[in-house]
């Protein structure tokens, strides 16, 4: 038996070890979230909680749902696939409350040719015009108007 | 752009892993090369080296203290991470940091030099008084059993920690180099030789820091220096040195005949942006001169003196070339774009959290942790022998 | 900045219930929305894509981007008859405020290449988180959990397509998120809401009504390096061989 008391000291260090195992096993117990390892290595309830941030673009369906007189005239033109926050920006306070905010006028001169501009490095068939060239400084809404850009039959030319 | 030249992707510009993450491979390099040397007395009875056994584990360890606190610093939120406990991902090699580093730390380094100080540690709890006389009573663990019989057992208790050590110091550095050597969308990383080409410079510069700071030591409290020792370890140096660079020569070798798609993006990042630090220091300065200067002092019949002269520098220019090894590895893989289109710059910050002068405190940091462990337990043989002499 | 004493006996409760709040998590925020029955992903038409910038200001505002990050941002490629695999590539500031115009073609062609997070059915980036902090959720969307990320971006590293980014702010990972909080509810992504082409349309590859379904079958479609093999889901229609 003498051995085992000779050897003591090492079941000591031994005790310290299981010691701070057992500590580790509660503490974990108590800090891992709850919802970790629900669908896998992760805490199951951030995804609700990434689901829950707010949207700040309304989407083409809640435009629709009012501006029905816009989506009539958009229907069977170039810009038909166009939504309406491409060009109006995100709007979906204004779809919440359209008191609250009031979208702004758009200037055409700076929107239509940041689609428009001619650049040899944009899809051949997709329509571009050099703008000073095309317009002599007249505003696009002139002869397009900007939700059925096609030129109506005998206007501008 | 600042500091680009072609293309990266837009959120490549930045490095995300600073100086600081260079530091991380460094530490824990010393720590496993400090051990392996130790562990050339204990388990392979290379008894030239024994003068440094003890100082060798207290290198390591007091690295070792210091290796998770750059990690650390670096994180966005270093209050999170104990979740690498709590929650580790069995597919990350990250994850495993926390439990090798841990096992290293008390399981066999601590381990370790408990035992084969714990002769000393029960015979000066007896004798000091006040402050130290409870350190050095609670590092004894309540037990002051110094029979010749449980001293015996600690010996071969001991043994056998070192034989795991050796194994477990292997880990955890290769594991450090998995960490990078894993990363598939890396080809500066990417390779298999990685772990391997990290256990070897590890072992290089961890050979040469106890030799360095042995001989510093020396010079310090005015002993002589153990000729036959460090001899012994410059050969042992010499030859890890040998295998490290034939390592590290093979994967150049390998990527230059391969020549794969990102061969021409990281050959010009080598020979720009990367060519101070790594072929002028880290394969010039740092590996080939040192080489030539072991190489002398194993051929040539040299004085005590030029040896010894010979000894620091070739130690110093190993730790500065290893030093520059692991900036190559951690910052070069960063400074090339994924698209091989271009490369950004690395600027190493002043006054932030991951800045210069945290990197140098950190460096500088373990040095302290030594000088307390050389105090509380010294490693000399005199003093030992002196206290065995007078501790009544 | 110093915190005195009394002011850590303040915030030490306030940190342990905001803890609290980590540990409950919050409610499923769409109960319609059965994860099992979706997998998501996007569909870019190169030959459709102007290079407006677009889809990068859409995804700025709507999902708070840090300035000089980029969750989705658009590349210019000029790729010319004698070096093929060596292209000349450009997105300047992402391509947020497009690209500059091109008067006279160079020898070569040009395209834009819009770019975003893969969510990679084998994704490298959770493989190698090292807590769970980012993970592929049952709906096959890529996400981090930024309330239990610690900022190690080792995700950042291990991802091939520099999709991730550390948030200067928050120091988490963050990324596309496919507009998680818009797909749960029946919305389209806030770039393909935004897209005037129709170069990019979100994916359910699980809806067997969904028009992928045809366009997989009847066109060369690709994905960003494939030899990566890392599942990526992001569908490109003609993909020039020297994008990466």
């Amino acid at each position: 038996m003498s051995a085992f008391r000779d050897a003591g000291h090492l079941l000591r260090f031994a005790g310290l070890f299981v010691l701070a195992f057992i500590i580790f096993l509660v503490v974990r117990k108590v800090v891992v979230p709850k919802s970790f390892g629900e669908y896998g290595h992760y805490r199951g309830a951030s995804i609700g909680e990434i689901a829950a941030h707010p949207a700040h673009f309304a989407g083409h369906q809640a435009c629709d749902a009012c501006h029905t007189d816009i989506a009539d005239e958009k229907k069977g033109g170039k810009h038909a696939h166009v939504n309406c926050e491409a060009c109006h920006g995100a709007l979906g306070k204004h779809a919440d409350d359209p008191a609250s905010v009031t979208p702004a006028k758009l200037d055409t001169a700076v929107l239509c040719v940041r689609c428009h501009a001619a650049s040899v490095a944009k899809p051949k068939n997709f329509p571009q015009v050099d703008a000073a060239d095309h317009a002599n400084g007249v505003p696009c809404e002139t002869c397009h108007k900007p939700h059925n850009p096609a030129l109506e039959a005998g206007g501008a030319k | 752009m600042n500091g680009v030249e072609g293309f990266m992707y837009p959120n490549e510009v930045e490095l995300v892993w600073s100086v600081l993450i260079v530091l991380y491979p460094y530490i824990t390099g010393l720590v496993a090369g400090a051990f392996i040397l130790a562990s050339l007395e204990r388990v392979f009875r290379v008894d030239a080296v024994k003068p440094t056994y003890r100082l060798a584990l207290l290198t390591a360890l007091s690295f070792l203290l210091v290796a998770p606190l750059p990690l650390q610093l670096h994180l966005g939120h270093p209050e999170r991470s104990p979740e690498m406990y709590f929650t580790p991902h069995s597919t990350s090699a990250m994850a495993m940091f926390g439990y090798v580093y841990l096992w290293y730390l008390m399981a066999v380094l601590v381990f370790e030099i408990w035992l084969d100080y714990r002769r000393e540690i029960v015979l000066r709890a007896r004798r000091e008084r006040g402050l130290l006389r409870l350190i050095y009573k609670i590092m004894t663990l309540g037990s002051d059993n110094i029979s010749e019989r449980s001293l015996h057992i600690d010996e071969r208790v001991g043994w056998v920690v070192t034989l795991i050590g050796i194994p477990s110091a292997f880990l955890l550095h290769g594991y450090v180099g998995f960490i990078f050597g894993s990363i598939k969308a890396n080809p500066w990383w990417s390779s298999p030789l990685m772990p391997v080409v990290f256990i070897f410079s590890a072992m290089v510069s961890g050979i040469a820091c106890v030799m360095v700071i042995y001989m510093a030591t020396s010079k310090l409290r005015g002993t002589t220096i153990d000729m036959r020792c460090v001899d012994t370890i410059a050969m042992y140096l010499f030859y890890t040195f040998i295998i490290d660079f034939s390592l590290e020569m093979l994967d150049l070798v390998h990527r230059i005949y391969e020549a794969d798609e990102s061969f021409r993006s990281l050959n010009f990042m080598v020979h720009t942006k990367l060519y101070f630090s790594h072929i002028v220091v880290q394969i010039g300065l740092g590996t080939l001169l040192p080489l030539v200067l072991l190489a002398i002092t194993q051929v040539a019949k040299l004085s005590e003196m030029a040896r010894k002269r010979t000894y620091a520098l070739a130690g110093a220019l190993t730790l500065i070339g290893i030093f520059a090894m692991r900036w190559n590895v951690v910052i070069g893989g960063q400074l090339f774009s994924k698209s091989f289109l271009g490369y950004t710059t690395y600027k190493v910050g002043m006054v932030t959290r991951e800045g210069l002068p945290v990197a140098i405190a950190l460096t500088l940091l373990p040095l302290l942790f030594l000088w307390v462990l050389v105090k509380l337990l010294p490693p000399w043989d005199d003093a030992s022998a002196a206290h065995g002499a007078t501790g009544d | 900045m110093n915190l005195s004493r009394r002011q850590l006996m303040i915030l030490l409760p306030a940190a342990a219930i905001a803890w609290e709040h980590v540990l409950a998590g919050t409610p499923e925020a769409a109960p319609n929305y059965t994860m099992s029955e979706h997998w998501w992903s996007m569909l870019i038409d190169i030959p459709k894509c102007i290079g407006c910038g677009n889809c990068v200001r859409a995804c700025q505002a709507e999902n708070d981007v840090p300035d000089g990050r980029f969750r989705t941002w658009v590349e210019r490629y000029h790729v010319s008859d004698e070096n093929m695999m060596y292209p000349e590539v450009i997105s300047p500031d992402g391509g947020k405020e497009g690209f500059p115009s091109v008067a006279k073609a160079d020898a070569g062609k040009y395209f834009f290449v819009p770019k975003l997070c893969n969510h990679c059915a084998d994704s490298p980036c959770t493989q190698v988180c090292p807590v769970g902090a980012t993970f592929i959720a049952p709906d096959g969307v890529v996400l981090v959990d930024q309330k239990y990320c610690m900022g190690c971006a080792y995700c950042v590293q291990a991802c091939p397509y520099g999709c991730r980014y550390i948030h200067p702010e928050k120091k988490v990972a963050d990324k596309c998120t496919l507009c998680y909080h818009r797909i749960t509810k029946g919305l389209t992504t806030a770039c393909c809401e935004a897209c005037p082409t129709g170069a990019r349309q979100l994916v359910d590859l699980k809806n067997p009504n969904d028009p992928i379904h045809e366009f997989l079958r009847t066109h060369a479609v690709q994905v960003l390096k494939p030899q990566m093999a890392t599942g990526a889901k992001v569908f490109y229609n003609e993909l020039d061989g020297s994008v990466r």
